[in-house]
């Protein structure tokens, strides 16, 4: 396949096909640590209304103030003086890739990006550093009333929805890397899709760091008016460095009354990466609200995709995988919190470790009082390729309500004998036999993808196995 | 090859398992074409023939050999074995969750009959060979073996042998756990597949299955050896005395070989 939405897979840098970088030509580029200066520059050189520039201000302050976490993944490594906070690679967005600059274009055609968009997309943002260097959406939505944009452009172009929802579900203050996103964030995307609206193909936001010790903050807000609906898919790479890079997103979503937000998340940083994301979402009377989260790459991951059912009979889903192989450590998981009637929930986490890496599900079901004949399924699954890996489950049950049905399932795996024997009796090599198992063990995440991107995902898959193997 | 010289030859073929002999010297000629029935009660070893036949790492081959259309196979992988055209028909078929049968048997198809079938051909012969099993196309889409009932995992099974077309199938109680219309429904279901180019040894502690797969050759195995082969005729008489006379026998000559060493 000529596509390659390579966002996909995997651990293991010796077998990371996209740590290449490009050679710097940028329009501006921080110096390295954060100030409340820096972050009125930031402000500045946006142009923004003044009331933005307060909330980063705000938030300034209580990223500085906010303790490291004390919980989840050993984030002892990250230096925040050591850190570029912005960096801006062009002078704007384009909407034709032959604006965008040659060498820039020329990474995202590696990765496929342009290909992609021409055969199965239908609208495309693809952003490098810490600005969306190109941004474009179908004509037809457009006339319906779809709005795409980055998220700079769609405050300069549509303040007042922005202002009406930014930060309304994930407060700055919510933890210390959302407030460090609300002081610093750029680009990301802003979508809002009116009424009625059903965008039938996805979506797609492409995120690119290249410099070192980068720190990428995208802001992304996405509004279904009722009754619509969006598949809104993400993916992610960067080059191969000895020292760390910050990637930490704020990820909100709306889904009003009857809308259905399905966000797809592909996360394929190289292992020099903290991956540290706040994602939520509000979900309305019988909205539903499906985060697709695969976790392949960085360093350390702590991410817990997040969806408040706070309409009646609304819904939400989480199936979230993770590959944690040598270094890497995936802190995974969901948080969901019904907090009215007839709501239903459903969370499938999948996750492999091997070469000592580590996969944690990290999981918080709450149930308000009040909230009636909620039903949830928790499904936890942790497969485990080698002796020297490490999975561990947390999951946090909080019942405030009598009549709930609740379940909850949990299992930790090996691949077995007999299974190894049982396929390779049936000719099947050893390495295409375990392939086969971890395949299916991700089938659950894989059959919820677009056709491209599970081929995709399973051709290097079993190049990780190979790898694995060896 | 000539007719003389056997597909399937296992020669004094000595297995332990956890350093417990198990089967202790069988010997036994397959024949493309035949069919075969290994017959014995429980713990005389039969599994372990099987088992160790296609490989099973857990399963210790201390001496002997088994050659394949003339050469030993002992030192290869079971895949290996696979795309030489052995087949092993599991008792116990385990669960692989997430994979189709479909895809499954694709890849299966590949690695034993090579890349050169195209999709289009692979899935008319899949289907045309459920049909011929009586089994819903729809099960394709099923998971290999989860969540299946005992009678659809021995047909999947046979579905599985249908598709690989081995020179050798060996059948490991394949009629354990099946009511007797499953039995019938998955015995019809290997007569309508075998060929003359397929050699099958049906392994089983009753004779209830070889009332529809009908064996020239009757074997019977008893702690680890063969102590009697014959045709059909020994089913009757295995039916009408049990395996207590061959046991005892069995027993008396290991007696009397013990007290000769002592």
């Amino acid at each position: 396949m000529a596509v390659k939405p390579q966002d996909l897979m995997v651990p293991g840098a010796t077998d990371y096909q996209y740590g290449f970088h490009d050679v710097e030509d940028y329009k501006f580029k921080s110096g390295k640590g954060l100030t409340r200066e820096m972050v009125i520059q930031i402000s500045e050189m946006k142009n923004e209304p003044l009331w933005m520039r307060e909330f980063r201000l705000k938030a300034y302050e209580i990223f500085m103030r906010k303790p490291m976490p004390n919980w989840g993944a050993d984030l002892s490594g990250i230096d925040f003086d050591n850190i570029h906070y912005y960096v801006k690679p062009s002078e704007k967005t384009e909407n034709n890739w032959d604006e965008v600059p040659a060498y820039i274009k020329d990474t995202f055609d590696k990765l496929g990006i342009p290909e992609a968009e021409r055969k199965f997309l239908a609208g495309v943002s693809a952003q490098y550093e810490s600005e969306v260097v190109y941004h474009n959406i179908r004509e037809d939505l457009e006339k319906q009333g779809v709005l795409f944009l980055d998220m700079d452009s769609g405050l300069r172009e549509h303040e007042d929805i922005v202002k009406q929802y930014f930060a309304t579900v994930i407060p700055a203050a919510d933890n210390k890397f959302s407030a460090l996103n609300s002081a610093v964030w750029s680009g990301g995307s802003f979508i809002y899709v009116p009424k009625g609206v059903n965008v039938e193909i996805p979506l797609q936001a492409y995120f690119r760091i290249n410099t070192e010790n980068m720190g990428q903050f995208e802001r992304t807000l996405i509004i279904a008016d009722e009754g619509s609906s969006v598949h809104y898919i993400e993916g992610c790479t960067a080059p191969v460095y000895s020292s760390d890079s910050l990637h930490s997103a704020v990820v909100e979503l709306i889904a009003m009354k009857d809308a259905h937000i399905r966000y797809t998340t592909i996360q394929n940083w190289s292992n020099n990466v903290y991956n540290l994301v706040t994602k939520r979402a509000l979900a309305y009377d019988h909205a539903v609200v499906e985060w697709v989260d695969g976790n392949l790459g960085s360093k350390v991951t702590m991410k817990y995709p997040g969806i408040y059912l706070v309409g009646e009979g609304a819904k939400g889903e989480v199936i979230s995988v993770a590959f944690a192989s040598e270094g890497q450590h995936q802190d995974a998981g969901a948080k969901i919190v019904h907090a009215a009637p007839n709501t239903t929930s459903t969370i499938t986490s999948k996750s492999i470790s091997k070469g000592g890496g580590r996969t944690s599900y990290r999981g918080l079901l709450k149930v308000h009082k009040g909230a009636e004949n909620v039903k949830s399924f928790v499904r936890c699954d942790a497969l485990m390729l080698d002796e020297i890996s490490r999975s561990d489950t947390y999951p946090s049950i909080e019942i405030d309500e009598d009549q709930v049905s609740i379940e909850h399932e949990a299992s930790v795996s090996k691949i077995s004998d007999e299974q190894m024997f049982y396929l390779m009796s049936r000719g099947i090599g050893e390495t295409d036999a375990k392939t086969m198992i971890v395949n299916g063990f991700f089938e659950a995440f894989t059959k919820e993808l677009p056709m491209e991107y599970a081929v995709e995902l399973n051709r290097l898959l079993q190049l990780q196995m190979e790898g694995a193997i060896g | 090859m000539s007719s003389s010289t056997p597909t399937f030859l296992i020669e004094d073929l000595h297995v332990s398992v956890e350093d417990k002999e198990i089967l202790r010297g069988v010997n036994l000629a397959v024949q493309q074409g035949e069919i075969h029935a290994l017959m014995g009660p429980n713990g005389s070893g039969k599994s372990t023939l099987a088992n160790a036949l296609m490989g099973h790492p857990k399963y210790k081959v201390t001496s002997g050999r088994v050659l394949f259309q003339g050469e030993d196979v002992l030192a290869l992988t079971p895949d290996e074995r696979a795309r030489k055209g052995l087949f092993l028909a599991f008792q116990y078929p385990v669960a692989i969750p997430g994979v189709s049968l479909g895809n499954f048997l694709r890849a299966a198809t590949r690695a034993v009959h090579g890349p050169g079938m195209t999709t289009g051909a692979f899935r008319r012969e899949l289907v045309e060979k459920m049909k011929l099993l009586k089994m819903d196309p729809a099960f394709a889409a099923r998971y290999v073996n989860d969540g299946l009932s005992g009678g659809e995992k021995k047909r999947a099974e046979v579905l599985q042998m249908a598709m690989l077309q081995p020179k050798i199938a060996v059948m490991d109680e394949t009629d354990s756990g099946l009511d007797i219309d499953a039995l019938r429904i998955v015995a019809e279901s290997v007569n309508a597949i075998h060929t003359a180019e397929m050699g099958v040894l049906v392994i089983t502690h009753y004779q209830r299955l070889l009332n529809y797969i009908k064996p020239e050759f009757v074997h019977v195995l008893v702690a680890g050896q063969i102590v009697k082969s014959g045709g059909p005729e020994l089913i009757e008489h295995l039916e009408a005395e049990g395996y207590d006379p061959i046991i005892r026998e069995t027993e008396q000559k290991l007696a009397v070989g013990a007290g000769r060493e002592a």
